[in-house]
Parts: structure tokens; sequence; C-alpha cells
């Protein structure tokens, strides 16, 4: 599990998204080089991979990882910002501790990334900050499709609709979430746009053509 | 029941609704919501016991498309979020792809992108302190505050061409050099505007019916505040001395000197004292900036195709409306693998329920204004 956005990915990422969504890539791909005006020399002269993620062992790390223990699967820091990766069985415990021991009092933001290759294909970020410390900490929770995380509503009430984007862009279920529905689809809507292999054409057709009497939204 | 009104509210059938009770539909199609936004209302009377926002009716899809667009491609597209202040979204997205490109951009260009932003500040608390007024009824303010703001936007199209979607600055700086007289401009319009916010004083700080109408109304405090995440004027006006120009510091807001307001109460009332405020500061902060703007280039060393190291970036900015946050996760390609967009009106819509419940359908209208939300981006 100790697969990180930069080793694994850099020669996974790009060939999946080229065969796993057929259909659309070829037309932004095409179109991202021509515009520049040298496309073909910069690739071939790669500079050796700067490491902009070193591992991260402060105070702030220790006091998580006497706490947690192997509940913290990573701690890194990359340009400068911190994150954890935490196992999604004591997300919740996580978060309170979190929020009352170590004052990260705003959850500023929720949201999630699409790893389709991964074994627990999603990670789950939470973006929290400290009022009196003023520093930001990020949360990093990989899941698999049928997990149901932990919802963090009773923590901080801000990730209700927070969860609910989630939900509705990934399709990631939340446990004890209050009312845990689409917010920005339509209710009826089948499928969950920002998962990687829903193709940026991909509509629902059925739902346009019944609600909005037309054959295609594009 | 009042604890539960929520789920009550969203419950397709009424058959749960007291014989005094009724679901009032708002919106999406009506002129005070600022756009698309629909609201359920359940009102005993004419009090509010609870609401449900439906919104969505904008979704399109940004998210998305920036993992299919390059980050120089992507840019444009930020504009359209918060259309009102095209040039802030700007900003936020610039400084995030710089930093995970681990580049800045000259002296010279974070100095313009600050004033230029800060023109926006005012810009956009003018059309909410106008369309804010018109809501609860002084019609008066929405034409001195479109007055002011089309001399912003002048100045906006003479930098860049552009007067709403702006797409004023590039990543790594800026495209365009500062035009001849672009000092003596906004200094002409921070001097004059003095004299402006006190026409706008003039007609409402004392104005009995615009207390009476904003005092004591949507009053949220700070832990609810910090709870629900909502951020910027609302958070400042229910006490809390928090500014993230401040705070974290960018652009080129280090060299600056400028004080947060902050209100009491958090009230309605309070919160246009605090926007008011802000835009004397704002004001300020051009003026300091004109006095001394560094020489040298405009745009630093970022080359012309983007390939970001793979690893990902938080950066957020102080919007006019709050914490504008870009969440970005690069592979190592020229195209993002993952934009996230932290929407401030977003966020701050959340905390609604909370401020309405209580009040009376006519202060509905007034919340609603006070939010200051761009449905543009709350749907994104």
């Amino acid at each position: 599990m100790a697969d990180e956005p930069k080793p694994p990915q850099q020669p996974e990422s790009s060939p999946p998204e080229a065969s796993g969504s057929s259909a659309a890539p070829p037309a932004p791909k095409s179109a991202a080089p021509p515009s520049p005006a040298a496309p073909k020399p910069a690739p071939p002269a790669p500079k050796p991979p700067v490491s902009l993620q070193v591992p991260l062992d402060n105070e702030l790390v220790q006091r998580y990882r006497a706490r947690f223990g192997a509940v913290v699967q990573d701690a890194i820091e990359d340009r400068k910002q911190a994150y954890l990766v935490i196992d999604s069985s004591q997300l919740s415990e996580v978060a309170r501790y979190s929020r009352d021991e170590e004052k990260f009092d705003l959850l500023e933001d929720f949201t999630a990334v699409d790893w389709p290759r991964r074994e627990k294909r999603f990670d789950l970020i939470a973006i929290l900050y400290s009022f009196p410390h003023n520093i930001r900490l990020r949360l990093k929770v990989p899941v698999a499709l049928d997990d149901r995380p932990a919802s963090l509503v009773e923590i901080w009430p801000a990730a209700n609709w927070l969860e609910r984007e989630i939900f509705d862009m990934f399709g990631i279920q939340f446990d004890g979430h209050p009312g845990l529905k689409r917010i920005l689809l339509p209710d009826e809507w089948q499928g969950h746009p920002l998962r990687k292999d829903y193709d940026i054409l991909q509509q629902d057709t059925a739902w346009v053509r019944e609600n909005l009497g037309i054959e295609s939204g594009q | 029941m009042a604890d539960t009104v929520q789920e009550d509210a969203t419950q397709k059938n009424g058959t749960l609704l007291g014989a005094d009770e009724l679901i009032l539909n708002m919106g999406p199609q009506h002129p005070s919501t600022h756009g698309v936004l629909r609201v359920k209302l359940k009102l005993d009377g004419e009090r509010v016991r609870g609401t449900e926002c439906v919104i969505g009716y904008l979704h399109r899809g940004v998210e998305k498309i920036a993992e299919h667009r390059t980050y120089q491609q992507f840019a444009p597209y930020v504009d359209r979020m918060d259309y009102i202040a095209a040039v802030s979204n700007g900003l936020g997205y610039c400084e995030a792809v710089e930093k995970l490109l681990n580049a800045e951009a000259p002296l010279r260009a974070r100095v313009i992108r600050t004033i230029l932003t800060e023109l926006q500040r005012i810009a956009s608390h003018l059309i909410w302190l106008g369309t804010h007024a018109l809501d609860i009824g002084a019609l008066t303010p929405l034409f001195y505050c479109l007055r002011e703001r089309e001399e912003i936007l002048k100045i906006f199209e003479k930098y860049c061409g552009a007067r709403l979607t702006t797409h004023a600055f590039r990543i790594g700086g800026l495209q365009y050099e500062a035009y001849d007289g672009f000092e003596k401009d906004v200094e002409r319009f921070c001097k004059d505007f003095e004299r402006r916010i006190q026409e706008y004083v003039d007609l409402l700080t004392g104005n009995s019916i615009w207390i009476g109408r904003t005092r004591n109304v949507g009053v949220i405090n700070s832990a609810d505040c910090i709870a629900l995440g909502a951020s910027g004027p609302i958070l400042r006006a229910s006490g809390v001395k928090w500014d993230l120009r401040v705070a974290q510091p960018y652009a080129a807001y280090d060299r600056y000197k400028f004080e947060i307001p902050v209100g009491v109460n958090g009230d309605t009332y309070d919160r246009y004292m605090v926007r008011m405020e802000e835009m004397r500061q704002s004001r300020l902060i051009c003026l300091q900036a004109i006095e001394n703007i560094p020489e040298g280039p405009i745009l630093g060393k970022v080359g012309k195709v983007l390939k970001p190291p793979a690893g990902e970036i938080y950066h957020s900015i102080e919007a006019p409306k709050g914490i504008l946050g870009y969440y970005i996760v690069s592979d190592g390609t020229t195209q993002p693998y993952r934009v996230r967009i932290r929407p401030p009106s977003f966020i701050n819509l959340q905390a609604f329920d909370k401020m309405v419940r209580g009040h009376l359908v006519a202060d509905v209208v007034a919340i609603i204004g006070t939010l200051d939300i761009v449905l543009g981006e709350v749907d994104r």
C-alpha cells in the first residue's frame, strides 16, 4: 500500500488513460502538443527525477504515530506540504484526534482522487487547517470501491455537502452520513463523472432524453 | 420537530407536515437568488422552519474538463466559476500551478497581480452591495455601485482587453505589461473611490430601514462558522480576525499594510460593515502598491510546455467570497491528473440553513444576499 502517486503512477497513469477511455482522449491529446512550438524535442530530455516527495518525521508526525501506530501508513512532505496516509478503518478516530488534540479546527476541503489501477482505487483527501497553529495537514485515505469509510459530518459539519459531492462524482458511500444523495447532478443520474473510466463525452443519455426532451446534451 | 426538519423538507410527500406548515419552492428562476439557486422552504406561517438548497443547475464539470486540457488551456476555465471575480480565480490557479512547478512569478508580476486582484475585490463587493441592497428594497445603491465598478472594468479592459472573464494572468507571471498610465488610472480611481464609498455609507449605514432589515438577521457565531467551513467576510463578521492574505501571504501581500475588519454579532449588518471596510482596505493596498511597482521581468522561466513533476499541491487564496483553494495532482504529463477546486460560495452556502431558521420569508432574501454566492462557482 506504499504506492504513493510518484513512483507507481508515472509509468502507469498515462497508458491506462489512453487505453481505458478510448473514445475521448485522441481529441485533447492531439490538440495539446501542436499548439506550443516544439512538441517533439521536449519529451526526450527529461530531467533526472528530482525527489520532491520526502519522508516526513517531525514532531507532529511522531505524535500521530505514537497515538495510532500502523494506522499512519506513511508521512510525506511534497513541495513543503505535509500529508499523512491513513488507514480507512480508523478515519473517524484520526479525524477526531486531529480536531480535538492537534487543533485542526477547520476542514478546509474534502475530496477524492481516482487511481483505477490500484487495488484500493480511491484516495480520499481531507485538507485540514489549524487556526491556532496556522498550519495545514492533509489526510490521505486509500479506499476501495466497496469500502464504506466513516462519515466526518459528526466531526466537521462542513463535510456534509463535500461528502455528497464525493458520492456524486466518485460513487464512494460514507457510513453514517445523514442524507447521502447527489448534490450537483440530478438524483436519477447514472454514473459518477469524475471516475477515470467515465469518458469526458459520456453522459446519461436516457436521463437527458427523458427530462430535457432532446437527443443529446452535446 | 424543528430539529429534524431538514430530513422532513426533503420528503417527497408532504404528509408529515403539520396542518399549518407549508413547503414553499423558491427559485431557480427568482431574481433574488442571484442565479439559479433553488431553495425549498418549510414554513410555519411566515416563519422558516427548515430549508433545503437544490443546486447543480449550472454544473459544467469544470474539474472533469481540467483533466483533459493542458495546464495553460485550463486557465481560462477558472474565470468562469466566480465570474464576477475572475481575476481572483485566475490568481489562485496560476499560483497553484507555479507551486506545482516549483517556480515563482517575478516580483513585478506579483505586485501587478496584487493590484488587479484588489481592484477585483472591490468590484466583486460592489456587485454584492448593489444587489444585496436591491433585494432588500434600496434601489439607488445599485446604480452607484455599477458606476464605480465600470471604472474598474475599464482598467481591466485597458490592461488585457476583457472586462468580465479576463484571463489576466499567465502561469509564471503576466502576459501583458501594464499599459502606459496604468498607475494613473488606478490612482484616479482610488482617490475618487473614497468619496464614492461615503455615498453608500450615507445611503445605508445609518438608514433605519436598512438597520431594521439587517441587524440580528442571519446571525451565525464563530464556532458555527468554523465548523461549517464558512470563510471570508462571513467568518470575519462573526469576530474571527483571520485573513489568508495575512496568515499565509501570497502574491505581494506581505509588502503592504492593511487592517482586517471584524464584526461582533455575526449578523447581516456586521457582514455589511466588514465588506465595506474591506473595500476601503483594498483601496489602501492599491494606493500603496502603485507607489512603487518594481521594475523587472513580468514572466518567469516556466517553459512553453508545462510538465510539472509528479506530485500534488494545495494552494488557497483569500478570494472576495472566502477561501478559494486549488488541489492539483500531477502525474508528470502536460495535463493535470486531477484538479479540485475548493469553492468558497459552495461551502458558505452550507451555512444558509443555520442562518435562516426562525426568520421570516422576507429575510431569506436578505440572507441569500449577505452570503454573497455566485452560482457559477457553487455548481462549477
